[in-house]
């Protein structure tokens, strides 16, 4: 592992020397963490006093809580090294010629529109794309869909906000869910009132005037009774940050009978320590779908959880993890039933290639007296290379009789035959290794809008030839 | 123009399975290769396309001149070579379609990634999808293969018959130059072994083929009818004939050859 953290370093010194004199901040806090940045933060964006207190006691919290010993080595995390706050000087901002050549490459690599690249770089806070956001924004209007950047729902949606942040995921749930509390910038906030089915799903990015993937950003999604919505955060292209700690928490809230699916593909430059937090609470005869990709980041913490509260809750974590040269991945799920009748499913799907490692951890909790309840957990790990490795940690606490879990798990190579077969057929080593891939991870790409899996393709593609920034 | 085989021997995990083989497939000829259990059938076939676990410990393998040792597999698809396998493996996610669009544009020779210009555009080393899916269906029409056959993933779930037509679908799309058929007739019932030899004779006289073809019984024989029939005992070709070899054969069985084998040491 160490040379993992080596890697991270380097990467980091390189970044500071790229960006150090470049960027004009209209305004960046002090290096670490500290009241004063919190209360500055607070300040900048004319906040009312009760997200002010929100963030002082969450500030009081983090200081309190230890990190976690287990997991991805953060034995090198240091919280004082960061910036906290940054917000660009508009029409200032980083400049394409200061984005490091590395991402450039990979951008050219992927066949990703300028402007679109630009935009992923952080060169550009939005896309071109106000015409067809606007036309969007019109009918979201009519159907009195809420969906905006957290900051504005702060201020127009008081009530609404304070009523449901941290209600999913409480301040003090882990060190980083405190660290974001204290200090979160940007995320989206979502409310589908009752009935509403939203067609087109929801993306960040045609959010206007937005840091979409904020390092420490905070979404809330409210499906209210009988809606449906599905929102979609990030892109598959690489997401270059100079921060090189994201800590993201996202709350979900599936009212009775409403349907919320939220797929998420990160690829974060390998400097990042990706460490998020997402909950959802289902309410009876709702139905909640994480879909959760991950390519980047040096090291990630995550499992996305659904309380299932309601009788009849389902939910559902389908996540796939390709961990190459370096990375280290400990993700997985969690679902927690609270009522009878509730059932969970969580498919997970890893490749860990090179010096990669991903592990899976998973925690199903089926309580006292949540009858016909029941689980299923399939972990299925891919190695490509001798040195690569897979792990699962599989928590299984239930004390309910009349439950049903079911746990599988697989740990496989590519092989010989398989390569054989395919390369009689004309396909080099490495697309036929490709193919077998891209098999293995069918049952998630199936699952993807068509951009999005296109561009997985691609990318898993580059990942295979160790080529992705 | 031939497919030559020039005393070829086969080492696997150190134990010598094939002894000296040699054979000349030509351009358009059928040839069939007989032979009993374990007697090395599936390793020549294996050899020829060259899987790693096959040693060639001594000889050559020339396709229209060129030696094909130290070829991977790809390659020598790419050079005119086809093997339907004896047991296709399964590959869980993909389908055929999808894996017959790759495979026929690598072959086709669309899969040059070196090609810069290209480099980064998705699909610009696939055949035009158009142009594609209509060849298929030709093909699809002429094994009598329902489409949606080709949303399933590649031999997963497949029926032996399904795999075996499955081959010669990839077959009828990589136009090879030369195939090796391994016991393709296994697991076909009647009417399926007639559709799959009727294509294979179509595509056999269209494309040119020089067949080999690897099978236990005449039943196949009687609908591709090969030029030349060989007897494959112990890792060798022993007998070299035409069909009435093959007539001799389900009579007597294979143990009219050792007993003749048996008396001709003596």
């Amino acid at each position: 592992m160490a040379g993992l953290h080596e890697d991270l370093r380097d990467i980091k010194e390189q970044d500071r020397y790229d960006f150090r004199t470049e960027i004009d901040y209209a305004h960046r806090s002090r290096r670490g963490i500290g009241e004063d940045v919190v209360r500055d933060i607070s300040a900048l964006k004319n906040e009312p006093q009760w997200m002010l207190d929100f963030r002082l006691k969450a500030l009081e919290s983090f200081f309190e809580m230890p990190m976690p010993t287990w997991g991805v080595d953060l034995g090198t995390l240091d919280f004082e090294q960061f910036y906290y706050f940054m917000r660009a000087t508009p029409g200032k901002q980083r400049s394409w010629d200061e984005v490091p050549d590395a991402i450039k490459e990979t951008f050219e690599k992927l066949g990703i529109p300028e402007a679109e690249r630009k935009y992923l770089a952080g060169v550009e806070t939005q896309m071109d794309s106000e015409a067809v956001y606007s036309s969007l924004k019109d009918e979201w209007e009519r159907q009195g869909i809420i969906f905006v950047d957290m900051d504005t729902a702060v201020r127009e949606y008081p009530d609404l906000v304070q009523a449901h942040i941290s209600k999913a995921v409480p301040i003090r749930d882990n060190k980083f869910a405190a660290l974001n509390s204290a200090f979160w910038s940007g995320g989206s906030f979502v409310y589908v009132p009752k009935g509403v089915k939203v067609e087109i799903p929801l993306q960040a990015y045609f959010r206007i005037n937005a840091q979409s993937l904020g390092q420490f950003e905070r979404t809330i999604i409210i499906a209210d009774e009988e809606s449906n919505v599905h929102y979609i955060e990030g892109c598959t292209a690489p997401q270059y940050t100079e921060a090189a700690l994201h800590t993201g928490v996202i709350e979900i809230f599936v009212k009775q009978g409403a349907h919320a699916r939220y797929t998420t593909i990160q690829n974060w430059s390998r400097n990042v320590y990706n460490l998020v937090t997402q909950r959802a609470i289902v309410d009876a005869d709702g139905l909640m779908e994480w879909v959760d990709g991950n390519l980047g980041s040096g090291v990630t913490m995550k499992y996305p959880a659904v309380v299932l509260k309601g009788e009849r809750a389902r939910g559902e974590v389908l996540s796939i993890a390709f961990a190459g040269d370096g990375q280290h991945y400990d993700a997985g799920a969690k679902a927690i039933h609270l009522a009878p009748n509730t059932s969970s499913i969580v498919t997970s799907k890893s490749i860990s290639k090179g010096s990669g490692r991903s592990s899976f951890r998973g925690l199903v909790r089926i309580g006292r007296g949540m009858h016909s309840s029941q689980s299923r957990v399939v972990c299925d790990a891919l190695l490509l290379d001798p040195e690569s490795r897979s792990d699962t940690y599989p928590y299984i606490d239930v004390s309910e009789d009349d439950a049903k879990v079911e746990h599988e798990a697989t740990v496989s190579k590519i092989s010989e035959d398989q390569l054989f077969y395919l390369m009689s057929r004309g396909l080099s080593e490495q697309q036929a290794a490709a193919i077998i891939i891209n098999g293995f991870l069918e049952p998630f790409v199936k699952e993807l809008p068509m951009e999005y899996a296109v561009e997985l393709n691609r990318l898993i593609q580059l990942q295979m030839e160790g080529s992705v920034g | 123009m031939a497919l030559e085989i020039r005393n070829l021997h086969v080492a696997v995990e150190g134990e010598d399975i094939l002894k000296g083989v040699s054979l000349v497939v030509e351009r358009g000829t059928k040839h069939a290769l007989m032979g009993p259990n374990g007697s090395g059938k599936s390793t020549l076939s294996y050899s020829l396309m060259g899987h790693p676990n096959y040693l060639v410990t001594e000889g050559d393998i020339l396709l229209d001149g060129t030696s094909l040792l130290g070829m991977p597999p790809d390659e020598r698809a790419r050079a005119g070579l086809f093997l339907a396998m004896q047991y296709p493996v399964a590959v869980s996610g993909v389908s055929l379609y999808s894996f017959l669009h790759a495979a026929t544009s690598a072959v086709r020779g669309y899969g040059d990634q070196s090609d810069t210009a290209t480099r980064g555009r998705f699909n610009a080393h696939m055949m035009p999808m158009r142009e594609f899916r209509k060849e298929v269906n030709d093909e699809l029409d002429l094994l009598k293969i329902d489409p949606i056959f080709l949303r399933r993933y590649l031999n997963e779930g497949f029926s032996g018959g399904e795999k075996k037509r499955a081959e010669i679908l990839q077959m009828a799309m990589l136009q090879p130059r030369y195939a090796i058929l391994d016991e393709t007739d296994s697991g076909l019932d009647i009417d399926a072994l007639r559709i799959v030899s009727e294509g294979v004779n179509t595509l056999q006289r269209e494309l040119n083929i020089g067949l080999l073809l690897i099978t236990h019984y005449q039943r196949i024989l009687n609908y591709i009818h090969p030029d030349v029939v060989h007897i494959f005992v112990d890792g060798r070709i022993v007998k070299t004939g035409d069909f009435e070899l093959v007539e001799i054969l389900e009579e007597q069985g294979y143990e009219w050859v050792r007993q003749e084998l048996v008396g001709g040491q003596k």
